[in-house]
């Protein structure tokens, strides 16, 4: 088990945004979530990544984990290849990993260029390897597909596909079509997900 | 160390450092102006000028501390990477310090000269900023984590972090007794432990 959610409930500002929600993700496994601006689609990331706490049930995961929301988080100042080096560090990872993930992600001639310099697709890209690099086998992408052009979206589900052949598992939010074969699919749509 | 290098670095980036420093001896020159140039009288308000415009300098970063990080989803990653944030906040006080005490005790030097303190005295005020700064590096930490993310956070620092300093004011400009320094340490120290708490709960109550 990568990450299992039992019966988790999410109550943000006050507000209850969904409950009785139940997930299980193991090796190889993915769960697309969709649903309307606002129902929690976020909020289940965090959650899941442990940022914020569950109103009711329990949340199980791995301890290390990926997160990738549309808040970058690399220097603006740095060169790409070096911002993604501190987080790699951070990990414990192999420098040599970061010039890895960003061949994988099609930013390797970008490695020297600061990140205020890149467009928000080559950002979207940047936060992705930014996973690759980590290694974590628990991805939590936060609309990982938007602003991305539609060779980035291939790129994105080859990549998605590599992660899980790997042994590691997906939860992911998205208002576009993405090709996530097999994946566990998960309609927030009001209080009880259909 | 590679958070606190990442820090010290940003601290130093854009002129950062330089940035303190100036004001802080743009403000140290002011006061002959206000108070007159009877060289005693400057001698003797010297140390208590220094201090205060050590304080107003201290200002001057804090919008810069934390709440980028905040912004830009850096804490989130942080925490998702399993580093406790009240660690982070510590160690963010280290680098805050390395990039702005050291700067500003040797702009001290110079304010010392522009006031006329003899050795003896410029050595107890630099004593007294040696004891005093962590303090108020933590203070501008716990202030930054505070205000991070509010309207006007600059001036609603500015309001939280003066008083909060005031006993590193009145000792650090005490006269540099070892009585006063005593106090002063006892006051920094107390800041510098309690500080990474304050700001890992306050931007916790933000991003939670």
């Amino acid at each position: 088990m990568i990450l299992r959610l039992s019966d988790v409930a999410c109550a943000r500002g006050g507000r209850l945004l969904f409950a009785r929600l139940s997930l299980s993700l193991s090796a190889g496994d993915a769960a697309v979530v969709t649903g309307p601006n606002g129902i929690g689609k976020s909020s289940l990331l965090r959650l899941a990544a442990g940022l914020i706490a569950p109103f009711e049930g329990t949340v199980e995961r791995s301890p290390r984990l990926a997160l990738m929301t549309e808040d970058i988080a690399l220097d603006p100042e740095r060169r790409l290849g070096e911002a993604l080096t501190f987080w790699a560090r951070l990990n414990g990872s192999a420098d040599a990993r970061v010039a890895e993930a960003l061949a994988t992600v099609g930013l390797a001639e970008l490695a020297e260029v600061p990140v205020r310099l890149l467009s928000t697709g080559q950002r979207r890209r940047a936060a992705l390897a930014r996973a690759v690099a980590s290694r974590a086998p628990l991805w939590l992408l936060d609309e990982p597909g938007s602003g991305l052009d539609a060779e980035g979206v291939v790129m994105l589900e080859r990549v998605i596909a590599e992660h899980r052949a790997g042994g590691g598992a997906v939860l992911l939010t998205t208002h576009q079509p993405l090709a996530v074969p097999g994946a566990q699919m998960l309609a927030l749509d009001g209080l009880v997900p259909a | 160390m590679t958070l606190i290098a990442r820090d010290v670095r940003r601290g130093y980036a854009g002129g950062g450092a330089g940035l303190v420093c100036g004001f802080f001896l743009l403000a140290v020159v002011l006061f002959p102006f206000a108070i007159g140039p009877d060289r005693a009288v400057l001698a003797r308000v010297g140390a208590g000028a220094i201090w205060v415009a050590a304080l107003l300098a201290a200002l001057l970063p804090v919008e810069r501390l934390v709440a980028p990080d905040m912004e830009s989803g850096w804490l989130d990653q942080i925490r998702v990477h399993g580093l406790s944030l009240p660690l982070v906040m510590a160690l963010r006080i280290v680098a805050h310090w390395v990039a702005f005490a050291p700067p500003l005790m040797l702009a001290a030097l110079v304010a010392g000269g522009l006031f006329g303190l003899d050795r003896a005295a410029i050595g107890r005020v630099e004593a007294a900023l040696l004891l005093g700064t962590p303090g108020l590096a933590a203070l501008a930490v716990a202030t930054g984590a505070l205000t991070a993310g509010l309207r006007g956070a600059g001036g609603l620092a500015g309001l939280l972090l003066l008083p909060l300093a005031l006993p590193l004011l009145i000792f650090g400009a005490g006269g540099g007794d070892l009585g006063a320094l005593k106090l002063l340490a006892s006051v920094s120290l107390l800041l510098v432990a309690g500080a990474p708490w304050i700001a890992a709960a306050a931007i916790r109550s933000v991003r939670d």
